[in-house]
């Protein structure tokens, strides 16, 4: 699955959601281009980018585990809500698996809406529910050798999450 | 059934999956987690604590008092950790 394959897109009440789990990097810039080509009703593009920190200097990289299958499916559940529930023109969620050395990309949202309320509140969104629902593990690879410990999840990323409950 | 594990839960039982008979009285994803817990000493270190352990049933997220019913395959793993 890489670049110009767009056959993973749903229609969410024109919505364009793409959701992808790959190995590979990705480029921010032409995942915006696919939003927004052959339209004219965007006003807002957020992104957020998530990248892998050396966390002090102790990390040589991060591993990231997931579940194949219903990795793509639990964050195509949570792009389709985000979609609905904020009227986005379209939404991108890429996730990366593997090793990922300090300074790289993991995680990739792209919103875009009429106006640029929707877009910020859909990329925090689904960032906020695929912290704590998307399943993906890391791993912390230490500086000179040795697997690290398994990250634990964070109460703050549940939190996260529950204030969109209030709204 | 298939029973597939992630991160840590996978290391310390030093597996990804495995093909398991249950016992007529495993009915729901807690069952199966004390089931488990009783396969030896491995299994009683990772599932000693239920409630750190997450489920899915057929890649669906799944609470410790859902029936396992029909399930093709269930997953336990640790609280997620992606983004």
């Amino acid at each position: 699955m890489s670049g110009g394959v767009r056959g993973d897109s749903d229609k969410h009440s024109a919505a364009t959601v793409t959701v992808r789990i790959q190995a590979e990097d990705f480029d921010i810039a032409s995942e915006i281009a696919a939003l927004a080509e052959g339209r004219a009703d965007i006003g807002a593009v957020a992104t957020f980018t998530g990248l892998c920190r050396d966390e002090g200097g102790r990390l040589s990289s991060l591993e990231l585990e997931h579940y194949p299958g219903m990795a793509e499916r639990a964050i195509r559940t949570i792009a389709n809500e985000a979609a609905k529930r904020f009227a986005l023109t379209g939404i991108t969620a890429i996730h990366r698996y593997g090793k990922i050395a300090p300074g790289c990309n993991i995680v990739l949202v792209v919103a875009t809406a009429p106006h640029r309320q929707a877009a910020f509140d859909g990329a925090s969104f689904l960032m906020d529910y695929l912290k704590t629902e998307a399943p993906f593990w890391k791993k912390e690879h230490r500086k000179g050798g040795g697997a690290g410990e398994w990250v634990s999840a964070k109460d703050s990323d549940d939190r996260a999450k529950a204030r969109w409950d209030k709204r | 059934m298939r029973v597939v594990y992630f991160a840590w839960v996978r290391e310390r039982l030093g597996k990804g999956s495995e093909e398991l008979e249950l016992p007529e009285n495993v009915k729901t994803v807690g069952d199966l987690i004390a089931h488990l817990a009783t396969l030896g000493e491995e299994y009683e270190a990772v599932f000693a604590v239920p409630q750190v352990i997450r489920a899915a049933i057929d890649e669906e997220h799944a609470d410790h008092d859902e029936a396992i019913g029909a399930a093709r395959e269930i997953a336990l793993f640790p609280p997620m950790t992606g983004g």
